[in-house]
């Protein structure tokens, strides 16, 4: 690629601010290398403000969270018409969004727990309290309680009785307005990143699954659900250990997630394997997956073959094969 | 001496610069010591680190208000220390600290009535300091530390590193009960265990903002000497006291038992000028029985060699300072201090009780930096400060070692912003907690009428707090299973 004037938009307002800030650090030092401008930013009041005065050839978005990842970002960039890596608006939302993008899986047949999703509204306006029963026998506990559109593990309970329930969907919404109530599946946790191979021929570049994470809890605590996305409490493999069949099924539902979610350049998709029936669930897809130390695209890149400098560029080639 | 940077992170394929992660990733994790394992970065943090801006009303850190120190006396003073010293402040010092800042040390401790030799200090980077050489020299690996619930949450990712089992004692208004701390070490006994020392606050405690009473510090003493067990008593605010007699510290009634010419024979004294002149000088102490001062000096010399002789120095000039009428300046700084955090300290407590009476308890602080709030009906204080817009809180996880307990507790500060930020942070917590409080009485099936932003504020004496708490904590659990029982057996047919 020829050398571009590149805006790293990176940190900005989200929970996952300093994990961003991290991100984006990596990502200008990989850029720098190969040889781009980097205009390091950020995001804050000023953002378009800077977008017009540096007029970059590309913005690379390591934003992650609120704002980044749920298309604001891109489609401001739409807007003011700077190129960006990963993917676009419609695809950023109908991923953040986890219940949207889990009736999207269910509408399309991909394996993904069984859930139930409602706003604040619902419990406010609608009487909610009366369809936790159903809730219950839906789901049976233990139950996993997330705000819909985190990406870390605030706001991730375990409600394990009905004595609980009310409060982890209470604690869930004070992360967001819209909170995914889903049955939990024990097993194991496995991460299929996506990476679009570098296709210089537009719109329709092919993608790739890259070989599975798995995230091994260093202390198996069945009830600490929070500490196995703590840094330090947790090993990741990869390839991770399964058989061959697994690794190929755990790929193919990858791709299929990546495409009917319309997902670009790149993303993350975390699978469950479920320990008593041996199938896999989709859980959740990332359209702003990790570029630090220990995030998981770098790990899965690199186990393929592609060292980090051409992970960014790959990256950065998506923001111009849109 | 030649210094080789790292050869063994270096791939052997590593064409390019910055060859990055993976394989390398995997040899960092190999050389990593266990006790890294213990040292987590949790989202809790991440989350506090985002409370950090200008528009956040921040009752969260632990930090005095500086700007009440004169600018001109601290030109003056940098100044004379420039002057008269250059050479001596540009070099290292001796390693249990300069003797003029030892005397400032003496003083201070001596105006809480507590008479130390000055051979038996050590001067340290901050009082922080003091708690990692004294885990440094006492904690191996899988040692107990008997500490208070909650305890200071600066302590913890130290006890962590050094992998301590920490036992956590929790407290009531006056203090660690000393009757649960006795349980505490007999259970430790029957299991072949012994603390290596108990870790405590005596007064007007970081975070839950209660003070040990005098019968307490005696009898703490007095099981510590029977059971022949290590106390380090944390003592950064004891000179901050707004009500009340000044209690003695567990230093100076361990000195008196022992009766050997004043030094304690048992209790590990942690001091600072933090909280009485400045955090930016990184200087606190230690006092110690002699054979544990000499590892903290070990200790130390591996640490940093010495604490800095710049800031050492402008202490030892600033203890100088006298008015017209002779009356030490630090005296009066801290006096003028106890004034203004007073003052905070009142607006903050109106303002609980105006903004959470009923629907939370609070520590009653008579002195000292924090208030210690807890939420009825278990609201999460994490979430809580997640959902707060526009101000921050400690979440009272971070004062517990398992780093779950105490998720219905919130430290908050009221010496680092004014009243006005006060009252206004304040209200805004309860703005949301009533929001919060609305929603789960609305899924349990019964509203909550204290939830209600005009609900008439309760007082906040501990009886009327009992009182309240066990029919908040009911609504939680039990009346949404009646209206769901039909429902569910009709499913179930």
């Amino acid at each position: 690629m020829t050398a571009k004037k590149v805006a790293v938009l990176k940190g900005g307002g989200s929970l996952e601010r300093t994990v961003s800030l991290r991100s984006g650090a990596r990502a200008q030092a990989a850029l720098h290398r190969l040889g781009h401008e980097v205009i390091p930013i950020d995001v804050g009041p000023e953002l378009l403000a800077q977008l017009h005065e540096t007029r970059p050839d590309a913005a690379f978005v390591a934003m992650h969270g609120r704002d980044g990842e749920d298309g604001t970002v891109q489609g401001l960039l739409e807007t003011i018409g700077v190129p960006y890596t990963g993917s676009g608006p419609a695809a950023c939302m109908r991923c953040t969004d986890k219940a949207l993008a889990k009736y999207l899986m269910c509408e399309a047949g991909i394996p993904t727990p069984d859930f139930t999703s409602f706003k604040e509204t619902a419990v406010k306006e609608l009487g909610v309290a009366a369809a936790l029963g159903d809730i219950e026998h839906l789901l049976g506990f233990p139950m996993v309680v997330k705000p819909a559109s985190q990406g870390s593990a605030l706001g991730v309970k375990f409600a394990r009785s009905s004595e609980e329930l009310p409060g982890a969907i209470v604690g869930a919404l004070s992360y967001d307005r819209k909170v995914v109530i889903e049955r939990y599946v024990p097993g194991r946790d496995l991460a299929v990143s996506v990476l679009d191979s570098i296709d210089e021929s537009p719109p329709a570049p092919s993608a790739v699954a890259l070989p599975v994470v798995e995230a091994i809890p260093r202390e198996e605590d069945f009830y600490n659900y929070e500490s196995r996305y703590e840094i330090g409490m947790t090993t990741f493999v990869c390839p991770a250990e399964l058989p061959e069949e697994t690794t190929a099924r755990a790929q193919q539902l990858a791709l299929e997630v990546y495409r009917l979610l319309g997902c670009h350049g790149v993303a993350r998709v975390d699978l469950m394997l479920d320990e008593r029936s041996d199938e896999l669930f989709v859980l959740e897809t990332n359209v702003v997956p990790g570029l630090t130390e220990t995030s998981l695209l770098p790990l899965a890149a690199d186990a393929a073959g592609i060292d980090f400098d051409e992970l960014i560029e790959r990256i950065l080639a998506s923001a111009f094969t849109r | 001496m030649k210094v080789r940077y790292l050869p063994v992170m270096r791939g052997q394929d590593d064409r390019r610069r910055g060859r990055p992660a993976a394989h390398e990733l995997a040899r960092y994790e190999a050389l990593f010591a266990a006790r890294t394992r213990g040292m987590k970065s949790s989202a809790m943090r991440e989350m506090m680190a985002l409370t950090e801006r200008p528009d956040v009303i921040s009752l969260a850190g632990g930090l005095p208000d500086t700007s009440t120190f004169a600018p001109e006396l601290y030109a003056k003073l940098m100044a004379r220390v420039a002057a008269e010293s250059t050479a001596r402040a540009l070099q290292y010092g001796p390693t249990e600290g300069m003797a003029a800042t030892v005397s400032c040390i003496v003083e201070v401790m001596a105006s809480e009535d507590t008479l130390v030799d000055p051979s038996d200090v050590i001067v340290t980077t901050g009082g922080q300091q003091v708690i990692d050489l004294v885990c440094k020299a006492l904690i191996d690996p899988g040692d107990v530390i008997v500490a208070e619930a909650p305890t200071y949450p600066g302590a913890v990712p130290t006890f962590s590193a050094y992998q301590a089992d920490v036992e956590q004692i929790e407290m009531d208004a006056d203090g660690m009960p000393i009757d649960a701390l006795e349980s505490t070490l007999d259970r430790l006994q029957a299991q072949g265990r012994r603390p290596k020392f108990i870790y405590t606050i005596p007064n007007f405690h970081n975070p839950a903002g209660v003070t040990m009473s005098l019968a307490r510090r005696h009898r703490l003493v007095e099981v510590a000497r029977e059971r022949e067990l290590l106390i380090l008593e944390d003592n950064p605010y004891g000179l901050l006291r707004y009500e009340g007699e000044a209690l003695p510290t567990l230093y100076s009634l361990d000195a008196a038992a022992a009766g050997r010419g004043g030094a304690s024979d048992l209790v590990i004294y942690l001091g600072t000028f933090s909280k009485i002149l400045s955090p930016g000088v990184r200087l606190g102490w230690a006092v110690a029985p002699r054979p544990v001062l000499e590892k903290l000096n070990l200790g130390k010399q591996g640490a940093d060699l010495c604490s800095s002789p710049v800031t050492q120095m402008f202490v030892a000039a600033y203890f100088q300072e006298r008015d017209a009428n002779g009356q030490a300046t630090w005296l009066q700084y801290v006096e003028r201090l106890r004034d203004l955090y007073r003052t905070r300290r009142d607006a903050m407590l109106e303002a609980l009780k105006e903004h959470l009476g009923g629907r939370a308890s609070w520590t009653q602080p008579q002195g000292g930096l924090f208030v210690w709030a807890t939420l009825e009906g278990g609201t999460d204080t994490t979430d809580l400060l997640a959902r707060c817009e526009g101000v921050a809180f400690v979440p009272g996880r971070a004062a517990y070692v398992d780093g779950r307990s105490g998720s219905s507790s919130m430290r908050l500060n009221f010496a680092g912003v004014p009243d006005t930020d006060i009252r206004e942070g304040i209200r805004r917590i309860g703005r949301t907690m009533g929001g919060d409080t609305g929603l789960l009485g609305t899924l349990t099936g019964r509203p909550i009428a204290a939830a209600s932003a005009t609900a008439a504020p309760a007082e906040s004496d501990p009886a009327s707090q009992t009182d309240e708490r066990a029919p908040l904590a009911d609504v939680v659990a039990l009346p949404r299973r009646e209206s769901q029982q039909p429902a569910r057996r009709q499913r179930d047919l």
